[in-house]
């Protein structure tokens, strides 16, 4: 007869032990589970992501409702179990539903600590535990403006983060005198304040919170010090309380939390415990990795397999805010016979704490580099001695043995519970098993499938000697990428392919390098089509259906469907004109925003598309054309006042950056361009991190080039200095012809340079005199071509198909 | 249910450039009607399952569009999402006749859009 069993709870801790139950013994049980929230489960660690608007709750489901079906689970939701009835083995849920059992498992989690200081019930006051918290702080988000969060730790940091994204100016206020002291020393909590208060977030820390204003909303709170900060929402992110009311009243032994055993037994052997209301061995745990090891445990002792112990866990913490590197494990107090080791480097921002007690290494704070902090995790819970590695040890792995270790013995010594993608919580162990289960091969397989390295991407390296681990010779790393799913072939072999065979359209290249498909996809289409355009200039005809909307249309795409437009404003000079064709385009057209870009220009955004033909019409007729900020080539010239206005002015920069801007407008790149120029070092049109970068200075021109300033930012490097106006044109023509001819496509500037090296594209635009001219003639052979408004274009009808329906069904037609 | 209305003529199959869409409004909102390459005609509704992108605005390949904000591959056939992605756009029954474009409105979504 399959046995009774019902769940309390549905949240992470017994989602695992189902599934680690349902593979070991499937059909055993019949199941019934009490949740108290509306919902299936889901990754309640990424709730943070859905409030900034990383993600969707859809992407943190874990288990849908096709799963409970596919395991004929009977799952309640919305109904909290309200009685246990150890006697007649009954559970009583609220809505009066009374579920039977053979064996319990109560899994209630914990709740959030509300300090009931006065106005704690107030409407805005909210707590962080769930979806429906995560709801409220979004419909705060929509209509207020300013947020208080109590609490510094890692839930009150979170919440900070998230509401700050979406809009908010937030206050931390934080009793201790440092943030998260539970899990860092006070040195790392600095680091972490500072780089809060520089994301804008406001910590104040030391505070206490005396009150929370208002009549019939949160209006602000009031410290201790007399100090009143605004506030249209109030998060109290203070520490959680395990759920333990329940089973007590069961009559159930607890302490703080359910007190379990090794097995994740309570008082009661028929009923387990487990998860953040299971006590054990009086520790209560608050995050995910032990509740996992938790529920091996318990799903074994359910099927009567008594070789599984629970034996407690060391936890380690990582903080998931964007941008801030943030990892600790252990226990690191001061404590008596106990030693550290330091390691400070201010100028990269790094502060790395181990602590040693007895030869053994038993906590590790990380900031600003937490790359090795699997690696000390492991260390800590291996609780060896460490011996000899004593000396290097804060170095980290790389270091040890004299030799880094090759990034695929680094990999396979990890633990499988290592935690390899930190944004995904993808561990080791589970990119692994999707490898080998599901016949993964590339990193997009696993990406897709496992969600690792999709993110921001920084555990790239360390999936991919993941793959090439599991398939050792079978996997290719990227030497050369191929292009697309298409093809084997690279970008260069391409390049190569439609000069040296002279292929002019995209279907001759795919027909002569034998594409896979019958007409490419979307990630080599324009790459072909950019290609093309570069090699024959006034000879090929652009492709429209291979270009990106944006480039199609010459706008880009809102996340609703709209677009914005940003029309050229020289070297960001503009005029009383100019200004009120904007103006009245904006009023004309009811154009929702219009707004200053960081490149010195004005964006109209929220235009509706087939408005966009009359918005470029009126913007012509003033003079204007397309900015392209939308466009792989020139986007804009930044430029500062320069000798005309300014007193430390050396040239005129201004004027450089419009003529810069007039000559090389329109050209299309591998990837985007842009450029500024800076009348003198203190460079306030910050040219140090441009793709071309000019520095103006007394005797000269300083041509500086590969800076960026996005995704990564990076430094410019100089290329060279010049002494007139004249050349200097001459010179960025050249740079910019070459990188044309050479670049791959979405590779910017920066990578390119890396790529091909610095002293190569000296070698041919800065030394090579006769090289540079030819350069420049081909540049400006091209420019023939490109120098047409493709607004004016579209104005006098070209594409108009774009902008139109094909055809508009009334509601009559239709209805009848 | 499956009781369509009439057929409603929206255009000539020229008027759509191939490898490319062109966008019907209806009260159920747009509809994106694709060609392909070998000019087989698809009409899905435009908005992507994913965040609702315009997926008239793709890059159309083989019988599949690229959606323009995220970049989900939709199968043009069923409407599906492909890869590992998950989602559905519905389809709108679309034919050639005569070399005009000829689209039917289901039902059941009419009334839905009422
Ligand atoms: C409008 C603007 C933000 C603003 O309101 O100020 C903006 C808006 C966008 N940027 Fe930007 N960037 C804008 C200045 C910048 C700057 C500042 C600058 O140019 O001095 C940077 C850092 C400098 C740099 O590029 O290195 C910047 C770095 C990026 C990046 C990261 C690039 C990288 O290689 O790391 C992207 C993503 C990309 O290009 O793939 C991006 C992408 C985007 C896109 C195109 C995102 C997208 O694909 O839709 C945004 C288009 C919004 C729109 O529809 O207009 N934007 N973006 C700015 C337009 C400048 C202009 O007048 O043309
Ligand atoms: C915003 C946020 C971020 C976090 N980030 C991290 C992180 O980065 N790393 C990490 O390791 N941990 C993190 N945690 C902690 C982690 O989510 C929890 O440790 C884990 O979810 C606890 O699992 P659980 O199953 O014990 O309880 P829960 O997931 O809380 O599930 C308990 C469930 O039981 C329900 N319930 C309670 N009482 C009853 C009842 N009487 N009847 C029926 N149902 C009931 C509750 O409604 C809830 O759905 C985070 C938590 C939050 C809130
Ligand atoms: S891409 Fe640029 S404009 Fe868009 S949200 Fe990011 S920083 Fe802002
Ligand atoms: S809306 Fe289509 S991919 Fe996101």
């Amino acid at each position: 007869m399959t046995e009774r069993l019902v769940i309390i709870g549905n949240g992470m801790a017994p989602g695992r032990a189902l599934e680690t139950l349902l593979a070991r013994a499937p059909g055993r049980f019949d199941i019934t589970i009490f949740n108290a929230e509306p919902r299936v489960n889901y990754d309640r660690i990424m709730l943070s992501p859905v409030l900034s608007g990383e993600k969707r709750f859809e992407d943190i489901v874990i288990h849908d409702d096709a799963w409970y079906q596919r395991h004929g689970i009977r799952l309640l939701k919305g109904c909290p179990a309200v009685a246990i009835d150890r006697t007649a083995k009954l559970v009583t849920g609220a809505d009066g539903t009374v579920a039977p059992y053979d064996k319990l498992i109560v899994a209630t989690g914990s709740s959030p600590i509300i300090v009931p200081i006065p106005g704690h019930t107030l409407p805005g006051v909210v707590a962080y535990r769930d979806l429906d918290d995560v709801d409220r702080m979004l419909a705060a988000a929509a209509t207020g403006r300013h947020a208080v969060v109590i609490g510094g730790g890692l839930l009150g940091l979170e919440a900070a983060a998230g509401l700050k994204l979406r809009g908010m100016t937030v206050t931390v206020l934080h009793l201790m005198p440092t943030l998260m002291e539970r899990q860092l020393d006070p040195a790392a909590g600095h680091l972490l304040e500072q780089a809060m208060q520089t994301r804008g977030i406001d910590v104040i820390c030391r505070a206490n919170t005396h009150a929370i204003l208002g009549d019939t909303h949160v209006t602000g709170v009031r410290l201790d010090d007399g100090r009143e900060i605004p506030a249209d929402i109030v998060v109290m992110a203070v520490g959680i309380r395990p759920n333990a009311g329940l089973a007590k009243a069961a009559g159930i032994d607890i302490s703080r939390g359910i007190i379990v055993d090794d097995r994740m037994a309570t008082s009661d052997p028929d009923i387990l415990a487990l998860g953040e209301c299971a006590e054990h061995r009086g520790i209560c745990y608050g995050l995910v990795a032990p509740l996992y090891e938790m529920a091996k445990v318990a799903a074994a002792s359910l099927i009567g397999d008594t070789s599984a112990a629970y034996h407690g866990s060391v936890t380690a913490t990582k903080l998931k805010v964007t941008g801030i590197d943030l990892f600790s494990a252990g226990d690191f107090a001061d404590r008596k016979g106990r030693e550290e080791i330091v390691l400070r480097d201010p100028a990269r921002g790094i502060y790395k704490r181990l602590v040693i007690e007895g030869e053994r290494l038993v906590g590790a704070v990380l900031y600003g580099d937490t790359a090795d902090g699997a690696w000390f995790f492991d260390l800590i819970k291996a609780d060896k001695p460490i011996g000899p590695l004593r000396d290097t040890l804060i170095f980290g792995p790389a270091f040890q043995g004299g030799a880094a270790l090759p990034p695929t013995a680094a990999v396979a010594a990890l633990s499988d519970e290592t935690e390899i993608c930190g944004c995904n919580g993808v561990c080791k162990g589970d990119i692994l098993s999707a490898i080998s289960t599901k016949g993964l091969t590339t990193l997009a397989d696993v990406r897709a499938h496992t969600k690792a390295s999709a993110s921001c991407g920084t555990c790239t390296g360390k999936v991919e000697a993941l793959l090439a681990h599991a398939l050792g010779g079978a996997y290719k790393t990227r030497t050369a990428e191929a292009v697309c799913l298409c093809t084997d072939l690279g970008h260069d072999d391409v390049r190569r392919a439609i000069r040296d065979q002279g292929l002019k359209s995209g279907h001759a290249v795919m027909q002569a390098l034998r594409w896979r498909s019958s007409c490419g996809c979307a990630r080599c289409r324009p790459a072909i089509n950019y290609y093309l355009l570069a090699e024959w200039p006034g000879e090929y005809r652009d492709d429209a259906r291979s270009r990106f909307v944006n480039e199609r249309l010459h706008a880009n795409i809102q996340k609703d469907g709209t677009y914005s437009v940003v029309p050229r404003m020289w070297g960001g000079v503009t005029s009383p004109k100019e200004l009120r064709a904007i103006a009245d385009v904006a009023e004309k057209f009811a154009i929702p925003t219009v707004k200053v870009t960081g490149g010195q220009r004005i964006d109209l955004l929220g235009v509706r598309k087939e408005d966009l033909p009359g918005v470029w019409a009126d913007l012509n007729a003033a003079g204007m054309v397309s900015g392209h900020a939308y466009a792989k080539g020139l986007r804009t010239v930044k430029t500062c006042v320069g000798s005309e206005w300014c007193r430390f002015g050396t040239q005129d920069s201004t004027g450089l950056g419009v003529k810069l801007e007039r000559y090389l407008w329109g050209s299309w790149s591998p990837a985007k361009v842009k450029l500024a120029v800076s009348g003198c070092p203190r460079n306030c049109a910050e040219a140090t991190c441009k793709d071309i970068g000019v520095v103006c200075v007394d005797s000269g021109y300083e041509i500086h080039y590969a800076g960026a300033a996005g995704l990564h930012i990076q430094g410019t490097i100089v290329l060279t200095k010049v002494a007139t106006e004249d050349e200097c044109i001459e010179v960025i023509a050249a740079l910019l012809q070459l990188y044309r001819e050479d670049g791959r496509y979405l590779e910017r500037i920066y990578k390119w340079m890396a790529r091909v090296g610095h002293d190569t594209i000296v070698g041919r635009v800065v030394d090579d005199l006769d090289g540079r001219k030819a350069l420049v003639q081909r540049f400006e052979f091209s420019q023939v071509f490109a120098q047409i408004d493709p607004w004016a274009e579209r104005v006098a009808g070209l594409d108009a198909h774009e902008f139109a329906p094909l055809a508009v069904i009334p509601y009559r037609e239709a209805a009848e | 249910m499956n009781m369509f209305l009439d057929w409603i003529d929206v255009g000539a199959l020229a008027d759509i450039p191939p490898r490319g869409s062109r966008v019907v409004a209806s009260p159920l909102g747009d509809i994106a009607v694709f060609r392909a390459a070998d000019d087989t005609v698809f009409a899905l509704l435009d908005r992507c399952p994913h965040k609702g992108g315009p997926l008239s605005q793709g890059i159309v390949h083989e019988h599949a569009v690229t959606c323009p904000l995220h970049n989900w591959v939709i199968s043009l056939e069923s409407g599906e999402a492909t890869g590992a992605d998950r989602g559905c756009t519905p389809k709108i029954p679309v034919r050639i006749e005569a070399d005009r474009v000829l689209i039917a409105l289901p039902e059941t979504l009419a009334q839905a859009a009422e």
